[in-house]
């Protein structure tokens, strides 16, 4: 539903291409629409106001270089303000300066990703800096929040406080420290329960138990769909327990996540983490670049990059690209690929870290193009033999048949494939032409039949 | 519960939820020529509570046609912008009705994670309690760490059955166990918690409409009821979430949750207008009796602080 931000301006710079310097019409009439764009991706509306003031700043007066349109050099400056208002380039570490055991606070509202964050640091700490990790669960209102962290504590490897019936959150922090005092662990998280912002004793409380153990790090967790309320609830976490450092949780989901760039300009502390998925291992550093094109709405392309060299084998990929770039990609190919897209997860939820492909997504999830349907692909290519899978032209009605009935599948679900793979092939030869380059700045929709250039 | 006690907590969670919005309306309108600039204040605040740029700019434009111009004072333009919302929202509001001659009525409760299905499932299971009915429970999220013992404390505190199946177990065949179950027991109304989902997610959301064959197989009308429920912090990606969840498995209504916070929950204004799903209660609290049914004109009232 959301078009990308320099598909937006779009419009606005259509009649003004080639005109010298942005003046300050121009800007203006651009900054609407970034104003709307930011809006629409839950940037609360004061940080809104001063980032427009900030690029309106930057802009006006600028020359347009010669190599660009007045859109995309304005894109640009909107970019590198977003990128610096996010704390500017690279990940920000956790801190972990203190003398051990060393305190890290969890907060943050309800259901926004607290427990499932602390494994997901504990797993982390305990297996790349082999750390010895104390879970402590202070959550004594949500049922079983307490059993909860245990459990993630033992699918972690980490050690877990004992629960005890009955003890107030300040008494379970203070035995979690002493605890951790006693038998030498490093670090100890201490997983609070979720407050509103609003609810003046509970706010109370966690300031206490701030007080009390002095941790090296409190860790506010937001969910990464938070609307305009982000600026609410940073600004209380923040006066009441002084907040250092933002985790944003549920970056898996297709939310625009301008709630990053509210809660950072509220609290000015760096956003350290990010929430990927439910398992205890999707944890990521945050890159402000590459979150500013997700809020901008122009995709996540590095993370999709480094997604896929995680997971996908270097040299079979390479294979492939030099395949794909001969033209000389086939079946074989297009099997072996299947393969290594269902290694990388959904297919959707890799296509929603591409630029413009927000649609191209729908469509796949109204296909219902999930792993299954990878699996049944790929069972239709081994039905296959050799000499077909080389020149699937020669694949006609008999054919078919039988490797429908090899397969378990049917002639139309064959038929499906083979026009997959020719649009494949299509989307490949465009792929080529565009070079790598053209990709990355028209994204995904240049490569659609049709597709809109943005400029 | 009493019932002063009842309006005085709606009222506190409403009021509280949209205290800034009104304090702002209060400064901006007091006595004040309605023009331009006016305008866009107004309509920065109603963005400012989640309502999202189009709907805020609708609502204002309506306004602009009959009040422009006008010297208007703070009361009427509050009155004014509340019967604005109020009548986007009214369609909305209508209770969840379980049908006790279908014994049981099923309900299914799908989300996004962490958006208050279980606790939802709760409260409800102590409303039906309340009106004699017998609820059971179905501990559908056999994902999440200690999402069973979590829905069975609730299970205790509402004296109703839960049926359980060991992590990880199939959510479907639970369902299905639960609905023979509540059939052989008489339940009138089967409550089936599911692991929180990303509606972006084409396998999980794929597991729910599972979920939902297989009820099927033993009852053709079930599950009578798809509950989403909603987190009122969340921006305008309940708009995408809403859409999704409806297309893979028609949800029936809505029960917006944590309303008792600061985040104003405007985005059920968006979502009334882009779906018309009923809105069947609204959650101001964490306990057993923090359900609400969902009143438009309060809500309405308690966005424009009047
Ligand atoms: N303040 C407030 N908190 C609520 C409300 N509803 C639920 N919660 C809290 O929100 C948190 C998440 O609620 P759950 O019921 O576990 O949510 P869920 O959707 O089942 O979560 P998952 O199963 O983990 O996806 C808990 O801490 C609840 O106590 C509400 O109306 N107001
Ligand atoms: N998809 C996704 N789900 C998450 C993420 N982090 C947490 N969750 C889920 O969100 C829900 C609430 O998480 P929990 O840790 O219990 O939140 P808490 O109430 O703040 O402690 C659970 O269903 C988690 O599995 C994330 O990064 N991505
Ligand atoms: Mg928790
Ligand atoms: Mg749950």
């Amino acid at each position: 539903m959301f078009e990308a931000l320099s598909g937006k301006l779009t419009g606005v710079f259509e009649r003004l291409r080639r005109r010298g310097a942005l003046n300050e019409t121009d800007v203006m009439e651009a900054l609407r629409e970034v104003r709307l764009a930011l809006l629409d991706a839950d940037v609360a509306l004061p940080v809104v106001k001063d980032f427009i003031a900030k690029v309106r700043e930057r802009a006006v007066g600028q020359e347009v270089l010669d190599s660009v349109s007045p859109g995309q050099q304005v894109v640009k400056i909107v970019n590198d303000v977003m990128v610096e208002a996010l704390g500017g380039a690279g990940a920000v570490g956790l801190n972990l300066n203190a003398p051990a055991p060393i305190p890290i606070l969890m907060v943050g509202l309800q259901g926004s990703g607290k427990t499932t964050t602390s494994g997901k640091i504990a797993l982390r700490l305990s297996q790349r800096l082999r750390r010895k990790v104390l879970l402590a669960s202070l959550d004594t209102q949500r049922p079983a929040a307490q059993l909860q962290l245990q459990q993630l504590a033992e699918r972690a490897g980490v050690g877990s406080l004992p629960i005890v019936a009955g003890q107030t959150p300040l008494q379970i922090a203070a035995r979690a420290m002493e605890t951790a005092r006693r038998e030498v662990y490093d670090v100890v998280i201490l997983d609070t329960a979720g407050r509103l912002s609003i609810d003046a004793a509970l706010m109370e409380e966690v300031k206490q138990i701030r007080f009390a153990t002095n941790p090296a790090e409190t860790l506010l967790v937001v969910d990464a769909m938070t609307g305009q309320d982000a600026v609410n609830t940073a600004k209380a976490f923040n006066d009441a327990v002084g907040v250092t450092g933002i985790v944003m949780t549920r970056m898996d989901g297709d939310a625009r996540g301008g709630a990053a760039l509210s809660m950072r300009a509220v609290t000015g502390a760096p956003i350290k983490l990010t929430g990927s998925g439910e398992k205890l291992d999707a944890l990521e550093d945050f890159h402000p670049e590459r979150v500013a094109g997700r809020i901008l709405g122009m995709g996540d392309v590095v993370g999709l990059v480094e997604r896929a060299a995680e997971t996908i084998d270097q040299a079979e990929a390479e294979k492939l690209a030099r395949k794909m770039a001969k033209g000389t990609f086939d079946l074989e190919d297009f099997a072996a690929q299947l393969k290594q897209i269902t290694k990388m997860g959904s297919l959707s939820s890799i296509l929603g870290m591409l630029p413009g492909a927000a649609k191209l997504q729908q469509q796949i999830g109204d296909a219902n193009l999930d792993q299954k349907m990878l699996r049944r692909q790929a069972a239709i290519i081994s039905s296959m033999t050799a000499k077909e899978r080389r020149t699937p032209d020669i694949i006609k009605a008999s054919r078919k048949k039988r490797i429908a009935a090899g397969s378990g599948t049917t002639v139309q679900d064959v038929n499906r494939l083979l026009k997959q793979f020719d649009d494949m092939s299509g989307m490949m030869k465009r792929m080529n032409k565009l070079g790598q380059k053209g990709l990355m700045r028209h994204g995904l929709s240049a490569l659609m039949p049709g597709g809109r250039r943005p400029f | 519960m009493a019932l002063g006690s009842f309006f005085s907590k709606l009222k506190q969670g409403l009021s509280r939820s949209t205290q800034k919005l009104s304090e702002s309306i209060g400064a901006v309108f007091t006595r004040r020529k309605l023009d331009e600039d006016a305008l866009a204040e107004l309509e920065d605040l109603l963005i400012a509570a989640d309502l999202g740029t189009a709907v805020a700019a609708r609502v204002i434009a309506s306004f602009r046609r009959s009040r422009f111009g006008k010297e208007v004072t703070d009361q009427e333009i509050r009155q004014a912008l509340a019967e604005e919302i109020a009548d986007i929202l009214r369609p909305a509001a209508r209770p969840l009705a379980i049908d006790p001659t279908l014994k049981p009525h099923v309900v299914l409760v799908v989300g996004v994670n962490g958006t208050g299905k279980t606790t939802t499932i709760g409260k409800l299971a102590q409303q039906y309690r309340e009106q004699s009915l017998r609820p059971m429970l179905v501990a559908g999220d056999t994902f999440r760490a200690a999402a069973v013992e979590q829905l069975q404390v609730w299970g205790q505190r509402t004296d109703a059955t839960v049926v359980t199946a060991p992590p990880n177990s199939d959510a479907a065949g639970l369902a299905f166990d639960g609905l023979t179950r509540a059939r052989a027991e008489g339940a009138d109304v089967l409550l089936i918690d599911t692991a929180g989902r990303l509606h972006n997610k084409a396998a999980l959301m794929e597991e729910l409409r599972k979920i939902i064959r297989v009820l099927r197989k033993q009852d053709p009308a079930a599950p009578h009821s798809v509950l989403l429920v909603l987190d009122a912090t969340t921006g305008q990606n309940a708009l995408q979430q809403v859409n999704v969840f409806k297309e893979m498995v028609d949800v029936t209504g809505l029960v917006v949750t944590k309303l008792d916070g600061s985040a104003r929950g405007g985005i059920v204004v968006a979502l009334a207008e882009e779906f018309g799903l009923p809105v069947h209660a609204v959650g101001v609290g964490e306990q057993a009796g923090d359900l609400r049914p969902f009143d438009p004109d309060e809500f309405a009232r308690g966005l424009v602080g009047t």
